[in-house]
């Protein structure tokens, strides 16, 4: 954890605001503790505007249109992904307390509050973003449903500010990820009826890193600024992957198992869907698992890999009829 | 040492557009901006981009007479046929290119209707039109692989024997200062909204194409039209788009009145922005204000409609002021928005100086005169950022290579070395705050002699000031600091270029609206202003306005 420095100021807010400067010798990050005296309108961003405009100007930090629209200012504010010019500094800090202000997670700190995109940008060219129409180009406009282009343009809010991917759970743990963001985008040009190559883009997006290692976990969703919901995005993609035949990954394969189960039995069997995804007929991946399988057995703790009927397995089948034919 | 055919310098939508027709066009391109180019302001234009539509019964020369008349007459009509001629087009290919516009119930593109136009020809995306199209226009530079200098800082321009050759920039990373040489530069650097404060703009919108391409010998014209929006927040100035009036929200003065009726009885709250933003301000200062406010209403169109056309304004309100725009009308207020004026080029983006083209805000062809029309700007990026790399193109074949040394790398070198060793000052942002708000009072909606040489004077002053600004932070790595104190030095430049142009100008014609002379003088002043830089500061000059089918009328909405 980075130490804490402190220098004082006139008071009214306190903020702890994170600090490195890669130009000094042992180039370590420290917090650096600020008292401002700030209007009940502020937001985080005008605290820190203010700071560097009349109290400290070694502070360096991005920010552009302060509407959130460019994008420029995602930062961590007590932990947490925001775009710090729409985020009210009353809804984060309450007089006495001190909100703490980090860059943005999961990339390379430049200095201070910057930090290094270019892997997030690396990410988004690696989902070759941008359309690729296949048939003839129409002399006017290419023809599309309204609704269509609405529910694209909510994706297209994304402003790339890099929250989701600050505090993805995934990205933690795997650089390789593509992420929410560069798979929004992705998602832009799957559903969009004038781009020529969905399967294409599926394919590729159904391999490693790709749309099956999103762990579900909702902090995308929870933390974006502009409800473009990546998550619910990446769901999506996964579904239309097995439609146009992409079966063959564990994931696809997990979900064909759970279903089948609870269709099945109205329970889910969690032998048979530990070795459903992993392949049947996947010997080596089948005997990786025994050593496992073997532990779980001698504690008690695998279950059987005959069904468990329930009682009321009549209903539940009615709820995956229905479930599936809403979601058609 | 760097080497292109062209630098494009700004990567909004002008700069990208331009980069990618020069990199279509076999040219050896490269961008640079100071911020990455989805950053750029254009991603904060909402309501939308015009253009007339044959094909749906709409006429360009309807397109170019509106503009003409928003622009009340200043405009070079040849400049804006342009513009309206080719806006079809080039709509039409920013759609192939991807760009996800609102359709009609035939699957067609979808028009709005917007200020100080006849019929619906803006086209949109909700409200985040800008944004829908720099992402859009930076997905084909993706596609292009066009270079980009990303997050790069040009302190100069370089010219030798009065022709462009390049720039000498740094990158904001380490802080290294390199020259980049070019045969050819397109500056599409953006306005300059923040030497005004408050201002619709982005903190970044600091004037320095204009100041850059000012100090190379380019003309700045007609820069005392500053455009004030009619519908901003009051205190940090954010923008509500007109939009909301194109989709038939009205203003309110404190006792309730649609007070448009009294300024423009046939176009009411969709007369032309300065014709709206003089009625707003006339109702203030004659008292029928709620805190120095008017009222924005949109409850009547409902919370649905609101949500689908309107989002990114219920956002705001909601956000910035806690305001369900469904439930509450909002307080609103003129604030400075853009800058009609700027370098003055051909309509081919041609500056007076050799192998220095520019488009978008930065730029003036002029197409928007006294005062733009809401989406004329973003067809004026896309149209002239165009046509800009275009007449690039055929300049490099001819143009002679550069020759330039490290003499003008060395120069830079050492200027911002002396900033950096400067004995501590005062801060750029008191400068800059200073000179901000002497603006904005002395060149407002309305301006007179009095107020315009108060702005011109306190200018002075803070030139005089600028020498004790001294830079706290020493780093070389992504020194805020630095970067502020060199945009300081641009804005007052632009600054002293506005309080001239408007000290020239002896009337009141578009956004440039005199008590002191409140009538437009066709006669004496259909004139653009133009502000060289001199020896001793600065030297002055008029040029004709060019007409060719529409002759000044009265301006009436």
């Amino acid at each position: 954890m980075p130490e804490t420095e402190t220098t004082v100021k006139t008071v009214t807010a306190n903020l702890k605001v994170y600090r490195y400067d890669p130009e000094v010798g042992d180039a370590k990050p420290y917090y650096q503790d600020y008292e401002v005296e700030v209007e009940d309108w502020f937001t985080v961003l005008d605290a820190l505007i203010k700071i560097r405009e009349e109290i400290d100007g070694t502070l360096s930090l991005r920010c552009a249109c302060r509407a959130s629209i460019c994008g420029s200012c995602a930062m961590k504010v007590n932990g947490e992904a925001k775009l710090v010019c729409k985020t009210k500094l009353d809804s984060v800090w309450s007089p006495g307390e001190t909100v703490t202000v980090d860059p943005p997670g999961n990339m390379p700190v430049i200095t201070d509050l910057v930090a290094d995109f270019k892997p997030f940008w690396d990410k988004v060219r690696q989902v070759k973003p941008y359309m690729q129409p296949t048939g003839p180009v129409p002399t006017a406009e290419y023809l599309a449903p309204n609704e269509d282009m609405v529910h694209l343009a909510g994706v297209m809010n994304c402003i790339m500010c890099g929250a989701c991917v600050s505090d993805c759970t995934v990205l933690e743990v795997d650089k390789s990820f593509i992420g929410p963001a560069a798979l929004a985008k992705a998602y832009r040009f799957v559903a969009d009826p004038r781009d020529g190559k969905k399967k294409e883009r599926l394919g590729e997006l159904n391999g490693d890193a790709g749309i099956w290692d999103c762990t579900r976990c909702m902090q995308c969703v929870e933390v974006c600024p502009k409800d473009v919901d990546p998550m619910e995005r990446i769901m999506v993609m996964r579904d239309q992957a097995i439609e146009e035949g992409y079966t063959g990954t564990s994931g696809a394969r997990h979900t064909e198992s759970f279903v089948n189960s609870v269709r099945r039995s109205g329970r889910l069997n969690e032998t048979r869907l530990a070795i459903e995804s992993m392949g049947v007929m996947n010997i080596p991946g089948q005997i990786s698992m025994a050593p496992v399988g073997i532990k779980a057995l001698l504690k008690g703790k695998l279950p059987s890999p005959l069904d468990h009927k329930i009682p009321s397995k009549a209903a539940v089948k009615k709820i995956v009829e229905k479930s599936e034919e809403t979601s058609k | 040492m760097y080497e292109h055919d062209v630098l494009i310098i700004g990567a909004g939508l002008a700069g990208l557009r331009a980069a990618v027709e020069a990199e279509k066009l076999g040219l050896k391109t490269a961008v640079l901006s100071k911020v990455h180019p989805v950053r750029s302001h254009s991603c904060a234009a909402q309501g939308g981009i015009n253009a007339a539509l044959g094909d749906r019964g709409d006429d360009w020369t309807d397109h170019a007479y509106d503009t003409v008349k928003g622009s009340d007459f200043l405009g070079d009509q040849d400049a804006i046929e342009i513009m309206a001629r080719e806006a079809g087009d080039d709509l039409i290919e920013l759609e192939h290119m991807g760009v996800v516009f609102s359709r009609q119930d035939d699957g067609r593109l979808e028009a709005r209707a917007f200020g100080g136009q006849r019929v619906p020809r803006t086209f949109f995306i909700g409200a985040i039109t800008g944004s829908a199209m720099l992402h859009v226009l930076y997905e084909q530079a993706i596609k292009h692989d066009v270079q980009i200098y990303e997050e790069w800082f040009v302190t100069k321009l370089i010219i030798e024997e009065g022709v462009c050759h390049g720039a000498v920039a740094f990158n904001m990373h380490t802080g290294e200062m390199e020259t980049i040489r070019a045969k050819s530069v397109i500056m599409a650097a953006g306005g300059a909204g923040r030497v005004f404060e408050p201002s619709t703009n982005a903190l970044i919108c600091t004037g320095d194409g204009l100041a850059l391409a000012w100090d190379a010998g380019a003309s700045l014209m007609d820069m005392e039209m500053v455009q004030y929006h009619p519908t901003t927040l009051a205190g940090n100035g954010i923008l509500l788009s007109e939009a909301a009036r194109g989709e038939g929200a009205h203003l309110l003065n404190s006792e309730g009145d649609r007070f448009m009726e009294r300024y423009a009885p046939e176009f009411m709250e969709l007369a032309s922005r300065d014709v709206v933003s003089r009625a707003e301000q006339t109702e203030i200062n004659e008292g029928r204000s709620i805190n120095g406010n008017v009222l924005l209403d949109l409850r009547h169109l409902g919370k649905t409609f609101i949500e689908e056309r309107l989002g990114y304004l219920q956002e705001v309100a909601v956000e910035f002021r806690g305001i369900d725009l469904s439930e509450h009308p909002i307080e609103i207020r003129p604030g400075v928005h853009y800058i009609m004026g700027g370098i003055k080029t051909n309509v081919d983006g041609a500056t007076v100086v050799p192998g220095l083209y520019a488009a978008g805000e930065c730029a003036n062809v002029s197409v928007h005169g006294g005062n733009r029309l809401g989406a004329n700007s973003l067809l004026d990026t896309i149209v002239f950022g165009r046509r800009s790399a275009q007449a690039a193109a055929e300049y490099v074949k001819t143009a002679a290579p550069s020759v330039s040394t490290d003499e003008h790398l060395n120069a830079e070198k050492s200027r911002i070395q002396d900033l950096l060793d400067r004995p501590k000052g005062i801060r750029w942002a008191a400068v800059r705050n200073e000179l901000a708000h002497s603006m904005t009072e002395g060149i407002g909606v309305y301006r007179d002699q009095a107020s315009m040489e108060g702005a011109d004077a306190k200018v002075d002053e803070m030139r005089a000031k600028y020498s004790q600004v001294s830079v706290e932070n020493k780093g070389k790595v992504y020194n805020t600091d630095l970067i502020f104190t060199l945009e300081l030095d641009y804005m007052i430049n632009v600054a002293k270029t506005i309080t001239q142009g408007a000290l020239m100008c002896k009337e009141s014609r578009g956004a440039h609206s005199r008590t002191d002379m409140p009538d437009r003088d066709d006669e004496n002043w259909l004139k653009h202003t133009h502000v060289f830089k001199d020896d001793d500061g600065v030297r002055t000059e008029t040029s004709d306005v060019t007409i060719t089918q529409w002759q000044p009328v009265e301006r009436v909405y």
